[in-house]
């Protein structure tokens, strides 16, 4: 039996016959080939799979496919624009945020949340904020200065718009 | 120099931070078949029965094999790659045939149209067992009744090795004016690199050519097995790529079953195959590390000087011996036991032994920090019963700067250091002083505020090959290196090393380019691909730097050396008299710059071969194979404060001071990521990892629910520093970098917290300080000894 599944992915609209077993990140990895979402445990300890499904980061090994039927998911593939790095993968790159890159994907997406919420997130609300993923390779510093740096560069950019409107 | 010394950006994360790493399990070939290993339940089982019809009758499951299948099929049994003295080696197949030895032993494989599939014809496969009483702890397993893993290891001892001098330490403690003993606990860590296990094979029966991709840190070597004794496809026909790897911490050096398996489907199939390690799967197959239990015990003169170590370890070596890890308590383990002290009667005795657990092996320091964590608890408890500070006790003992090249009486030459100044380095920058006094003020208010302070050592870059021959070792441990010049003048730099998060596609390309006097962008590094690479060795023991490094840097001189002939010829010039200008890659007559022959223009001459030196071979490539002349020896004081929760016994670690020498710098950018990432799985050792079975075998700590990693929350800001001593035997200068953090950061957080605990009269608690352990601790010790103590330290002078 399989069930049809229309997502937002990226911006592209994908519509796929699925198994209702079928988890969002197998969907993504495995259906539509977007493999930057990692997969690093099978308990939804680590948070490398972690994606925005309708503006809320989401561990995508944590719900099927066929209950993100409707929505829009943003992965780590959809997160540079026209080319143009997001100020949060810049700052990684800029500050040595990652080692062997497979956390990193679900660091960023998850980051992107955080400084939703709140764009002055401090050193201390950062570290909280990651309680969900894990790294094994940097000791978690260069990460949390990573996108403390992201959140005052998009609040200047913010300011710029403002002052500019 | 241009690029060497600079915190130079990464040239590869663009890859990784936009989602295009290219890991093994992204790997899809049209055709392919998934792969499903069935695990043993069982600590220790014999298999009676293995029945698949109901598995093979699942519809999209394409075939199930066994152990007997394999060896059918002419798979060979793994060999173990380390052979001390009268060695014991059990035999280990890919899947196991006769009895499952450790929970997640394999006993079957599952091939299935998809992973879902595969999964589920799991459940299908049934295995008649008959369950054995198991064995699982590292001394226990040699006692007498114990349940033998293997039936012929009589006592489950597969090795016994001892070293140092047994008539000095004996009169050592025989004239002791102090001697402190303890006995240790090095738990059973799972390395946990985020990137599970993963292989994808592809055979091409036409040409008889199988390629295989893995998750390894070291593909030639792995090539090299497969060839010679598990697979029995020649070196020329087999390729193996291990492309990015998510981490590797040592647990992706070694030979596994399923880098047998998937390409022996493959080829059993005619289909492409693909195995991906779930995290719960790793938990159970992953090499794990350290396990020891040590009896140890050091002794002081008078005046507090180190005068003898006597140690006894019985190593847990899990069911199977792992590929090196008879190395790891032995040539890695003992021959530290000088540590940065000029230390004398050692002996060390160490029953590498046998139980119903996953084989343990390298795991980040491997050896190191077992040695580090014995020698620097011991320092720290004699300094606390004699009353005396840990630093000064330390600072007695030191080999000075002016004694380097040092000769241990453990084997080992430090090739440079100076400790003093790095521990100079280190209290001034903690403010060890002040520390001292705000100690003692929050305890005289009743917190238990603790103090650690350690002094590691570390051999990295295990070498020369001579010496590992002689150790044990069934390979050479030198490295690899070619350096490419293309006609245009751009460079690829092929490495035996392998980067698994170490950054060499940067650091390697800083030490050509300078070497060459080109631009970094122009120097490509290539790993990782047995079909590109010559034969290396990897990386592990923090060896790439060093050994791979050098490679490349006597590669550039060959280079040099052939574009200075080249020019000379042109400008019709002595070779003597040539310039070869690094900052710029030009070459010039001496006194006449202005007429240069550039890089490219050189490279260019090469291919053209219009105008060569009478005899000159055209072609500009050059290779070098590294056999270093020594180990390298990184040394570190660390320094770190934690407070203890009264009522719960929760260790909060408030301050982590870390001062290295790893030697010359490449990239202090990548090299402090290395020293953060290296403490932060140290700290998880003291404080909350542990791999856990019960008398059963039955792994209880079996998924990131129950093993406690680290989070970003459990740390407060490093403070780093480094002072660099040279390495005097290699071009670069350098020492391993990617080990020190971990072997120093277990031992100096179990200090500061026995520093904490000490006015409540606890000598001793085993790792990891968990709330619960120190919460019992303090709560059977009492309340009647108040905190505030009448050890005395002394602050700076």
């Amino acid at each position: 039996m399989k069930n049809p599944v229309n997502v937002t992915v990226n911006g592209r609209e994908t519509s796929h016959d699925v198994e209702p077993r079928l988890l969002l990140v197998h969907y993504l990895r495995d259906v539509l080939g977007l493999t930057g979402t990692n997969v690093g445990c099978d308990t939804s300890q680590c948070g490398s799979c972690t994606v925005i499904v309708d503006r809320q980061a989401v561990k995508s090994c944590t719900i099927l496919a066929v209950q993100a039927d409707g929505s829009e998911v943003t992965t780590i593939e959809g997160l540079a624009k026209n080319g143009a790095l997001h100020p949060i993968q810049q700052a990684f790159w800029d500050h040595h945020g990652l080692q062997c890159g497979f956390c990193t994907p679900g660091m960023i997406m998850t980051a992107t949340e955080i400084l939703k919420k709140n764009p002055k997130a401090t050193e201390h609300d950062v570290r909280h904020g990651l309680e969900g993923n894990i790294c094994r390779c940097t000791g978690y510093e260069n990460i949390v200065k990573a996108i403390v740096a992201a959140g005052a560069v998009k609040e200047a950019k913010g300011d710029k718009k403002k002052k500019g409107a | 120099m241009r690029y060497v010394g600079q915190s130079i950006k990464r040239v590869e994360d663009p890859r990784f931070i936009q989602g295009k790493g290219g890991y093994v399990a992204n790997l899809h070939i049209p055709g392919m078949v998934y792969l499903a290993v069935k695990r043993s339940p069982y600590g220790h089982a014999k298999i009676k029965k293995i029945d698949a019809k109901k598995a093979n009758a699942l519809p999209g499951v394409v075939a199930v094999f066994t152990g007997q299948d394999l060896v059918d099929g002419g798979c060979g049994a793994l060999p173990c790659g380390w052979n001390v003295p009268d060695l014991k080696t059990p035999k280990r197949y890919a899947l196991t045939i006769d009895k499952a030895r450790h929970v997640g032993d394999g006993v079957a494989v599952v091939a299935a149209e998809s992973p879902y599939i595969a999964s589920d014809a799991l459940d299908l496969i049934e295995v008649t067992y008959e369950p054995l009483t198991s064995t699982i702890d590292a001394r226990g397993a040699t006692e007498k009744g114990a349940p033998l893993v293997h039936d012929e290891i009589a006592g489950n001892t597969s090795y016994f090795w001892a070293l140092g001098d047994k008539d000095g330490c004996e009169k050592a403690f025989a004239s002791a004016h102090k001697v402190v003993e303890l006995e240790l606990v090095n738990q059973r860590l799972i390395p946990n690199a985020m990137e599970p296990r993963a292989c994808v094979a592809q055979w091409n029966a036409p040409t008889g050519e199988m390629t295989l991709w893995t998750t390894s840190q070291n593909p030639q070597p792995i090539r090299l097995l497969l060839s010679a004794f598990t697979l029995g496809i020649p070196e020329n026909r087999l390729r193996v790529i291990s492309p990015d790897v998510g981490g590797g911490f040592g647990s992706k050096i070694f030979h596994y079953p399923e880098e047998i398996i998937t390409p022996w489907v493959a080829r059993a199939l005619n289909r492409p195959a693909k195995w991906v390690a779930t995290r719960s799967e790793a938990s159970v197959t992953d090499s794990q590390g350290r396990d020891h239990v040590t009896v140890a015990k050091l002794a002081l003169d008078r005046n507090g000087v180190f005068t003898g170590l006597h140690v006894q370890t019985w190593a847990n070596m899990g069911a199977y011996l792992s590929t090196f890890a008879p190395l790891i308590p032995t040539a890695l383990y003992v021959t530290l036991f000088a540590g940065l002290y000029r230390m004398k009667g050692v002996w060390g005795e160490v029953w590498g032994t046998l139980s119903n657990t996953v084989p343990v092996d390298a795991y980040r320091g491997a050896g190191r920090p077992e040695a580090s964590y014995m020698l620097e608890t011991l320092i720290d408890l004699a300094a606390r019963e004699l009353a005396v500070d840990p630093v000064e006790l330390r600072r007695k003992n030191f080999i000075r700067k002016n004694e380097f090249p040092y000769q241990t009486p453990v084997a080992m030459t430090y090739d440079s250091g100076d400790y003093d100044a790095l521990f100079a380095k280190a209290t001034s920058l903690a403010d060890y002083g002040k520390m001292r006094k705000d100690q003692d003020k929050a305890r005289k208010e009743g917190r238990l505020v603790g103090i650690g302070v350690s002094g590691c050592i570390e051999a990295s870059g295990p070498a020369p090959s001579a010496v590992a021959g002689s150790l044990g070792s069934a390979v050479g441990l030198w490295e690899s290196g070619v350096l490419r010049v293309h006609p245009t003048g751009k460079v690829t730099a092929l490495t035996g090393s392998h980067a698994h998060g170490q950054g060499h596609e940067t650091t390697f390309a800083q030490v050509v380019a300078d070497e060459l006097g080109i631009d970094m962008k122009d120097v490509e590094v290539v790993h990782g691909d047995t079909g590109r690479v010559p034969f290396g060795m990897g990386t592990y023991g923090s060896r790439s730097a060093a050994v791979g490094g050098s490679a490349l840097v006597r590669s550039a001189q060959k280079i040099r050396a052939k574009l200075i002939k080249i020019a000379a010829h042109q400008l019709e010039a002595a070779e003597a008299d040539m310039v070869y200008d690094q900052a710029t890659g030009k070459v010039y007559v001496k006194g006449s710059p202005d007429k240069a022959k550039g890089f490219g223009e050189l490279a260019f001459a090469a291919y053209t071969a219009h105008n060569l030196p009478a005899g000159m071979e055209p072609g500009l490539e050059e290779s070098a194979w590294y056999d270093p002349a020594n180990f390298t020896f990184p040394n570190s004081a660390h320094i770190a404060q934690v407070e203890i929760d009264p009522e719960t016994g929760e260790v909060k670690l408030q301050r982590y001071i870390a001062v290295d020498d790893v030697g010359k710098v490449i990239n202090p950018l990548i090299v402090e990521g290395q020293i953060m990432g290296g403490i932060a799985q140290g700290v998880g050792q003291a404080l909350w990892e542990q791999g856990v079975y019960d008398e059963s075998g039955q792994l209880l700590t079996g998924s990131l629910m129950e093993y406690a990693l680290p989070r970003a929350e459990s740390f407060p800001k490093f403070e780093l520093s480094r002072i660099e001593t040279p390495s005097p035997h290699n071009p670069l200068g350098v020492k391993g970098a990617g080990e020190m953090g971990t072997i120093a950061a277990t031992v100096t957080v179990t200090n500061a917290v026995m520093d904490a605990l000490a006015p409540l009269g606890i000598r001793h608690l085993a790792m990891p300080l968990t709330p619960e352990r120190i919460w019992k601790a303090m709560t059977e010790v009492g309340k009647e000894k108040k905190p505030g103590s009448d050890i005395q330290y002394f602050g700076e002078k």
